[in-house]
């Protein structure tokens, strides 16, 4: 059977039987970079490929369909293009401040990959602390775009870094407090920890109907942390052109644009690992027969399946609903969503003191 | 009261939200109602509308007959001088000089295909056709001569 498990263990065995223990340690680090590289690069050609074409059936449209089958080397055209295309830097920008930007919000994107456990067994970095970790450097995140907004000197880019900033600011706390809820389950922070809660059932039917308020709410945060439509007021290609990646171009903006999808991947990731499992199969209670027949789909295709399908929940949304207003950005967050997520996690804290959940 | 007002709006969000949702969902899972054409590939059944305004022709019938009186009425309707009559003069069987046309010149390459010709004129000599694949390499194969060689006016039609 496949599994991603049995690959590390042998790589790990033939470094360490060829190679003193240090080497051994370090080749290890090297791969997991390349592993780390070679996924965003995957997922940006992927992803946006599949954006263009879910967005194209929506919208009655066909999509990319002329390079190579149903258009799929279309977007290793367009990056071929970007990568050749000339980085500007604007006369009256901030230098440094300019070119860093990009690299800020690709490094953020890469750290927060260390926790997500891919498959059984399968994970770069299972530190104890995993969602705080997560939740904490995801809002790092910002400060890269409040940095290339403010850096490119251009005024469209200011406001739509400071929408930016408002917006995470104010949506990392309901993000923050549905992930809690689930957490006042599973009583452990650590991702291995909450994957093995789920093992005879996912937390999302597990944890009645609180559990689905905090996944729906979840899904709008991780939306608008994101930076998505219907909340990418930081972009707002028709007011603001492109909000804080105006001035950029050529492989600096593609480092934006492969760090939002990279980003979509990475919130959905931690969704379906809080609320649907991670790499758990589907398991019903004490139906042995079923969950063996389960056992035998390999883990890391549950993942992948489980986090695409909240991709293209994702996608779903953007192609269908209209962009919000500032105003109505910041009611939605205050008025609704954090009231809801609070009373939430009070009725969930309720239910786990009581035992009122499977 | 305003707990229920409070709700009452989630509730109309969220169907709301939903409402359209269905509908996208519906257009994902049903590819039949794709209205994008992938055109050379179903060039050879091709469907145009109707009111496709292609380029302007002159109907000929089957006795190389068609309905045009040189009346000039459709060069002076065009906006931006694409059409150029050239009348002559025939002589009937009673000795009277009348006019007629010699060549309806078209340039192609000048058209908006704005229709205002068709409009203006009172026989309705020239329509709009469905064709669209105008490209040559020489302009000069744009300029058209609408009536063919050897062609006249029906019988009747200026009474």
């Amino acid at each position: 059977m496949f599994s991603l498990e049995g690959i590390t263990n042998f790589i790990h065995e033939w470094l360490n039987s060829h190679l003193s223990a240090i080497f051994a340690l370090l080749a290890e680090f090297v791969l997991v970079g390349v592993a780390a590289i070679g996924l965003f690069a995957f997922l940006g050609l992927v992803l946006v490929w599949m954006e263009r074409k879910v967005a194209a059936v929506m919208q009655l449209r066909l999509g990319p369909n002329r390079l190579g089958p149903k258009g799929i080397f279309q977007t290793s055209a367009d990056t071929l293009k970007l990568i050749m295309k000339e980085a500007l830097t604007p006369d009256n920008a901030d230098k440094l401040l300019f070119n860093l930007a990009p690299f800020v919000v690709i490094i953020v994107a890469m750290l927060i990959l260390a926790p997500i456990s891919f498959a059984k067994n399968f994970q770069i970095w299972d530190i104890n602390i995993g969602v705080l970790y997560v939740t904490a450097i995801s809002s790092l995140s910002v400060i890269g775009v409040l940095m290339a907004g403010w850096s490119s000197g251009n005024k469209y880019s200011l406001l739509g870094a400071m929408r930016s900033g408002a917006q995470i600011v104010s949506y990392e706390l309901s993000a923050g407090l549905s992930i809690l809820t689930i957490i006042v389950l599973t009583g452990s922070l650590k991702i291995s920890d909450i994957v093995a809660s789920q093992e005879n059932g996912w937390w999302i039917f597990k944890g009645h109907i609180p559990a689905i308020i905090a996944f729906v709410i979840f899904i709008i945060a991780s939306t608008a942390e994101t930076n998505r439509a219907p909340f990418d007021l930081a972009e707002a290609e028709s007011e603001l052109t492109a909000g804080f990646h105006t001035e950029y171009g050529g492989m600096k903006f593609a480092l934006f644009f492969l760090a939002e999808y990279i980003n979509i991947f990475i919130v959905c990731a931690i969704g379906a690992t809080l609320f649907l499992g991670g790499w758990m199969p589907f398991h019903i209670g004490h139906w042995v027969a079923f969950n063996h027949i389960m056992d035998y789909i390999p883990s890391s295709f549950w993942f992948f399946g489980k986090t695409g399908f909240l991709i293209f929940l994702i996608m779903w949304f953007r192609w269908t609903f209209p962009r919000l207003r500032i105003d109505q950005l910041l009611n939605l967050e205050w008025k609704y969503l954090l009231p809801i997520s609070m009373f939430n996690l009070l009725l969930m804290s309720v239910m786990a003191i009581m035992g009122w959940y499977f | 009261m305003f707990l229920k007002e409070y709700f009452l709006d989630i509730y109309k969000a969220t169907k709301s939200l939903l409402t359209g949702m269905k509908l996208t969902g519906y257009y994902f899972t049903h590819h039949k109602e794709i209205l994008t054409e992938e055109y050379p590939e179903n060039r050879k059944n091709l469907q145009l509308a109707e009111r496709f305004r292609g380029e302007v022709i002159m109907p000929h019938d089957a006795n190389n007959e068609h309905t045009c009186t040189g009346c000039s009425s459709c060069e002076i309707a065009c906006p931006n001088g694409s059409i150029k009559i050239i009348s002559k003069f025939d002589i009937t069987p009673e000795g009277k000089k009348k006019k007629a046309i010699d060549q309806h010149i078209y340039h192609l390459e000048l058209c908006t295909m704005c229709g205002l010709c068709v409009e203006a004129c009172p026989t309705d000599a020239i329509k709009m056709a469905n064709t669209f694949e105008h490209s040559v390499f020489n302009r000069n194969h744009l300029i058209k001569r609408l009536n063919k060689p050897g062609s006249k006016i029906r019988e009747g039609i200026e009474e």
